[in-house]
């Protein structure tokens, strides 16, 4: 910028013409946009806007011009200077995003390329079945009871209406821990902890209950020594079959999906009476490939039904071996093996894949099943 | 309990449109499980004929003996067909079973007409089992009488249906057509033809000779012995073939005719009978204890050692049969006996199923009277056997002696609106009333209230609940109405629920697999873990009848099932691998003598206490096994093993992951490597270790190299994780930040210095981390150098140069004191 037009000399300074100008800007309009990258804009940059540009002088010869003269020429050069400074500006951005997009392109990867470096483990489908199963009865308002896999033989048998004598309680059957007359047993089923809760809970009760059980089997494909049931336990003032029914109907559609119901047939069990076996309806062909031999279902063997679990009405000896006035209470309880729902109900073949601990098994389900 | 079809009929007026199957529906609806039907000879296609052997010619060029029989089948069979055979067992004239060319045996065996043995052979006679009628063949099938040309199919028994039919425990009355056909008149609405009452109908005895005498010393376990004699019995005399196949029909091998009748009676009403050689008794014939050190040997040539537990039949030279259980060996009827003593009695239900276990002796009977059978049936048993005896085996009856305590049946007071409000729907007091008349009960009705007298064979029925569930099991359990009940307001998972939840996701999430293994242990895997005596982890709970004798024990630890998955893994190719298992462990000892509370009442608070003392401590354990890599070499770089770091840091996310705060020491551990232990303390006390597997333990259980292992007690660790989690006080002032570097003797553990330097430090302190350790020439011989960064921030203000450095200082003091710190390069 100059100073004040104090030295005014028009002998030395022509009145510079709007050609002069226009070729001024295209000169450094055409250095610009031939600028290849950011080094040679910068050069361009110093010769055609810098100090010494041809209209950074003129600029400030503006001053000794005479003054008619400034506004129309100070006016010419002003916009000229402007034009060129857009111009570059413009260059100089689309060259920066050139460079950048460059180095960007360099670092190029495949992202295809595998990057689990650390693999997801798995649970159980054993586990993450018995919590979906304890999931549906909490959302009916029941909790969860727990009791221990070394039983006391009167909780186990005594306490449930199987006498000293019964069949159930022969060392084919049941593991006794320690000697036949110790008294403890390696329980045979869920349902020690029905006592266990009715002693422990005040009414009413609604309890499920998951656990390890034993009996005297082989391991082969379809049995094993060591196996998981489910118990379902309710203690309340005027309850019915049709609420057991009612319940299980709901929990059925739970695991199977919509529309599933289940079947009772009359049965036999010394805790409960009157006693039911459960089937489930077949989830695969709904009982559609009852009679039809050419429509072949694995899942139930054409039967239509699928053996679940054991229930009925709580025995009014069980109340009474834990004090429950059965004039006022009534109560169901129901159970089922954990295995059985996986094996029908994810289809698995073999038993001995839910007890080898094999990785391979467990991690086909992941974290849920 | 097997029933043919044309039995069940006999019984009950079935409509004839009803198949084997219907009627199966029609019993497992009111609760009986026919698991099966079955027809008799079922791979059957084609017609069958009886023939009558008109000629046989010995062909005695042939290795064994061959007959070329002429053979009429009559007009219907085509007449005379000549028919190779290789059976000798029969005569001219005899009357046999012929498949004719065309007709498709058992197995897909088609006959056709062939040459063989120098004739064309047109057809086959048939023995049972090339009918699938039985085992049977030696030779072929010859029937006492027949005509030639006749349909044998129902003559023998083929196209007979069989139902098989699995009876619980509580139902001893289905051991028998008689209980089966009343349940299904029952079901049809059909009127039932009880043979159980019919049968009463005997000859008067004779007087020629005197009945044999029968008595009971205890009436609490044989309430009724019957005693019927027999004389003048041809032993020589065959079962009717009807009996022969519905005996074996029903699954019974035919064998003569004095046991083929007590087991046709037995089948049919349920009642086990036994026939003496009366020759061979001595004097009255009892039911009592047996003397300590008796012997008796059994018919299944078992000799056996009876107790005073033991019920037997006696006479006056000792013991001649185990009550209700098996007859002796030497008073059985054999080829020559021609006097018959029949034993009919009722035994007591958990005498039978004492001895039946004790012996490890099931038999038809013992099956029967452990369950149940009809309390009065005898007598009526005994003549139905006896008019057939005497019907096939001539002779005749001289009369029954019989002992009986007095009979009261049992009778339940029920509410007659019982049966409704247990199921749930309508069901009126008439239907109630009716159903339990069917099924044999006399009902006496005072208002709304029942008096009922259960049947004889129903000893099942005691309870209120049992009438109930006869009435809505024969009303129908499919019409049960579908009614939610509304529970009481729930709380959820309880806190340890909730927490083994998150600890197994959080397991699994990191890259370890969830196992279940069986807690069967061994004294050689004990050993194999090198546990010192006294371990706690030694198991000590033994099975007193363990599926395999080389596991015992219960475990006291997870490691060994997880040591074992592991091998088995590793065994499948399975190297790189972390799996872990929740479960309970047992410790301690089950030696205190067992209480047995009354079932009448609720325990009392020292019964069940007493109760719980039984048992072995059972605490709830984690175990980890970690083995091989956790990372695998790949375009990322090298692999990285997991070892004795990674196991202790599980110990730390987990007990992270739930609240609860653990201290890690350097640990000692039989199991594990001397230096790569930690041992897991939480308020002092012990709840865990982890490191490195010992590398003994490893080779002795075949690991891969450098397996490490976790095991903590979950229990303990839940059981100090807080309820409730405090929320922090988050500054938004400025941190500053401190390096510095202290140089410690190698006998002082980072955890140490790293504790002095964070109490040290103060409340300003925000974090405190590790970021390098040397060893070297720049620090003193047996020292090394720590690194680590400081952040102090305060929660109300910036903190000023002057605090900052003060805190450092604090915190290099404390380190100096504790653990000897030096300030490296001060
Ligand atoms: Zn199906």
């Amino acid at each position: 910028m100059s100073g004040p037009n104090t030295s005014f000399d028009p002998k030395q300074v022509a009145v510079l013409s709007a050609e002069a100008v226009a070729t001024m800007v295209t000169a450094a309009l055409l250095a610009t946009s031939a600028a290849p990258d950011l080094g040679a804009l910068k050069a361009v940059r110093l010769a055609h806007a810098g100090d010494r540009s041809p209209l950074a002088v003129a600029n400030r010869d503006i001053g000794a011009l005479p003054p008619a003269a400034k506004a129309e020429v100070g006016k010419r050069v002003g916009e000229a200077r402007g034009v060129v400074t857009a111009a570059l500006d413009a260059r100089q951005e689309e060259l920066e995003r050139a460079r950048d997009e460059f180095a960007l392109a360099e670092e190029f990867v495949d992202v295809t390329l595998p990057t689990v470096r650390n693999p997801l483990g798995a649970r159980h489908p054993l586990t993450t079945v018995m919590e979906r199963i304890c999931d549906v009865f909490i959302a009916m308002g029941y909790d969860i009871a727990e009791g221990p896999e070394a039983e006391a033989e009167w909780i186990n048998f005594d306490a449930l209406n199987v006498p000293p004598d019964h069949p159930a309680r022969t060392m084919q059957d049941t593991f006794y821990v320690t000697s036949p007359e110790s008294g403890v047993v390696l329980r045979t089923q869920t349902s020690p902890i029905q006592i266990r809760a009715m002693l422990d809970r005040p009414l009413p009760i609604y309890v499920v209950a998951p656990g390890r059980v034993y009996r005297t089997d082989e391991l082969d494909a379809t049995h094993t020594p060591v196996f998981h049931q489910v118990e379902g336990l309710a203690v309340d003032e005027g309850l019915t079959m049709g609420d057991l029914k009612g319940t299980l109907d709901h929990f059925a559609q739970e695991m199977f999906g919509p529309g599933i119901v289940t079947r009772l047939r009359p049965s036999y069990f010394p805790f409960t009476e009157p006693s039911a076996e459960l089937d489930v309806q077949c989830f695969v062909c709904r009982g559609a490939s009852v009679d039809k031999p050419e429509r072949p279902c694995r899942s139930c063997g054409n039967q239509g039904w699928i053996e679940w679990g054991g229930c009925g009405m709580v025995n009014p000896r069980v109340l009474r071996a834990v004090g429950i006035d059965s004039s006022k209470y009534r109560g169901f309880a129901f159970g089922m093996g954990i295995e059985r729902t996986l094996m029908f109900r994810n289809g698995v073949t073999d038993m001995r894949d839910m007890v080898e601990g094999d990785a391979r098994f467990s991690l086909a389900f992941g974290l849920d099943s | 309990m097997r029933a043919p079809v044309s039995w069940l009929r006999e019984l009950v007026d079935i409509p004839v449109d009803q198949s084997g199957r219907d009627i199966a529906a029609r019993l497992i609806r009111v609760g009986l499980e026919v698991e099966t039907v079955e027809t008799v000879g079922g791979g059957v296609t084609g017609a069958l004929y009886l023939g009558k052997v008109l000629q046989i010619e010995e062909l005695t060029e042939f290795k064994k003996p061959i007959r070329w029989c002429q053979v009429d089948v009559g007009t219907p069979g085509g007449g005379i067909h000549g028919i190779i055979c290789g059976a000798q067992n029969f005569v001219v004239g005899d009357i046999v079973v012929v498949a004719l060319p065309g007709t498709v045996l058992p197995g897909g065996f088609e006959i056709t007409s062939r040459e063989t043995y120098g004739h064309i052979s047109d057809g086959m006679i048939c023995s049972e089992r090339e009918l699938a009628l039985s085992e049977e063949h030696d030779g072929i099938m010859v029937l006492p009488t027949g005509t030639a040309g006749a349909d044998a199919g129902p003559i023998i028994g083929v196209g007979e249906e069989v139902l098989d039919i699995a009876v619980t425990p509580d139902r001893g009355y289905a051991l028998s057509l008689r209980g089966i056909a009343r349940e299904l008149a029952i079901s049809y609405g059909l009127p039932f033809r009880d043979p159980g009452l019919s049968v009463a109908d005997l000859l008067a005895p004779g007087a020629d000779a005197a009945p044999a005498q029968c008595g009971s010393d205890d009436f609490e376990a044989c309430a009724l012995f019957t005693l019927r004699t027999i004389v003048g019995f041809n032993p020589k005399a065959a079962s009717p073939q009807w009996m022969k196949q519905r005996l074996t029909a029903a699954g019974m091998r035919p064998v003569s005719l004095a046991v083929d009748v007590t087991n046709y009676v037995m089948h049919e009403l349920g009642q086990p009978l036994h026939a003496f050689d009366l020759d061979k008794l001595s004097g009255p014939v009892r039911a009592g204890w047996a003397e300590p050190g008796s012997i008796l040997e059994t018919l299944d040539h078992v000799t056996r050692e009876l107790g005073p537990d033991d019920l037997v039949i006696l006479d006056n030279d000792g013991i001649v049969g185990l009550a209700g259980t098996m007859g002796g060996l030497d008073s059985e009827i054999d080829d020559d006996t021609t006097s018959i003593a029949l034993e009919a009695a009722h035994f007591a239900a958990n005498v039978v199923a004492r001895m039946s276990r004790r012996h490890k002796l099931s038999s038809e009977a013992s099956r029967r009277f452990e369950r149940g059978v009809d309390r009065t049936l005898a007598p009526y048993a005994s003549a139905r056997a006896a008019a057939l005896l005497i019907e096939y085996g001539g002779g005749h009856y001289v009369g029954m002696t019989a002992v009986e305590a007095p009979y009261e049946p049992m009778v339940i007071s029920m509410p007659s609106r019982e049966p409704a409000a247990v199921a749930g729907m309508p069901i009126e007091a008439d239907v109630v009333v009716g159903l339990l008349e069917a099924v044999g009960c006399q009902v006496l009705s005072i208002d709304n209230q029942l008096e009922v007298a259960a049947p004889p064979w129903r000893s099942d029925l005691t309870d209120p609940a049992d009438l109930v569930e006869e009435v809505v099991r024969l009303v129908g359990y499919d019409l049960l109405p579908s009614t939610l009940p509304v529970a009481a307001a729930g709380h959820g998972l309880s806190k340890s629920q909730r927490l083994k939840r998150l600890i197994g996701l959080t397991l699994a999430a990191r890259g370890s697999v969830e196992v279940l293994n069986y807690p069967f242990v061994g004294a050689d895997e004990l050993a194999d873990l090198q546990l010192a005596v006294g371990d706690i982890r030694r198991s000590r709970v033994r099975l007193a009848n363990p599926l395999s004798d080389q596991q015992p024990y219960l475990r006291a630890s997870l490691l060994p099932g997880l040591l074992a998955t592991v091998r088995r893994n590793a065994g499948r190719g399975l190297n790189d691998l972390s799996i872990f298992e929740v479960g309970a462990v047992f410790q301690g000892e089950c030696d205190q003598p067992p209480p047995r509370p009354s079932v009448l009442m609720r325990p009392s608070a020292d019964e069940w206490a007493a109760l719980n003392a039984l048992l072995p401590s059972q605490p709830v354990h984690l175990g980890v096994v970690l083995a091989g890599e956790r990372e695998l070499a790949s375009w990322w770089g090298p692999a990285q093993s997991q070892g004795f770091a990674d196991a202790i840091q599980l110990a730390q996310v987990v007990a992270d992951v739930i609240g609860t705060e653990i201290t890690i020491g350097q640990g000692h551990d039989e199991v594990f490597h001397p230096g790569r232990c930690a041992g897991i303390e939480c308020a002092g006390q012990s709840v865990g270790v982890a490191g490195e597997l010992h590398p003994r333990v490893i080779q002795a259980w075949s690991l891969p190299a450098r397996s490490s292992a976790l095991e903590l007690d979950l229990d303990a660790l839940i059981a100090a994780a807080p309820d409730l989690r405090s929320a922090p006080v988050v500054s938004s002032h400025p941190v500053a930040k401190e390096d510095l570097a202290v140089v410690v003797p190698d006998s002082v553990t980072a955890a140490a210095v790293l504790q002095a330097l964070g109490s040290g430090a103060g409340e300003l302190l925000e974090s405190i981390r590790l970021f390098d350790i040397y060893r070297g020439p720049q620090v003193p011989a047996g020292c090394y150098s720590m690194a680590v960064a400081l952040r102090f921030r305060a929660p109300d203000r910036t903190l000023t140069a002057e605090e900052t450095a003060r805190a450092r200082q604090g915190a290099i003091n404390r380190a100096a004191a504790d653990c000897g710190a030096v300030i490296r390069g001060a």
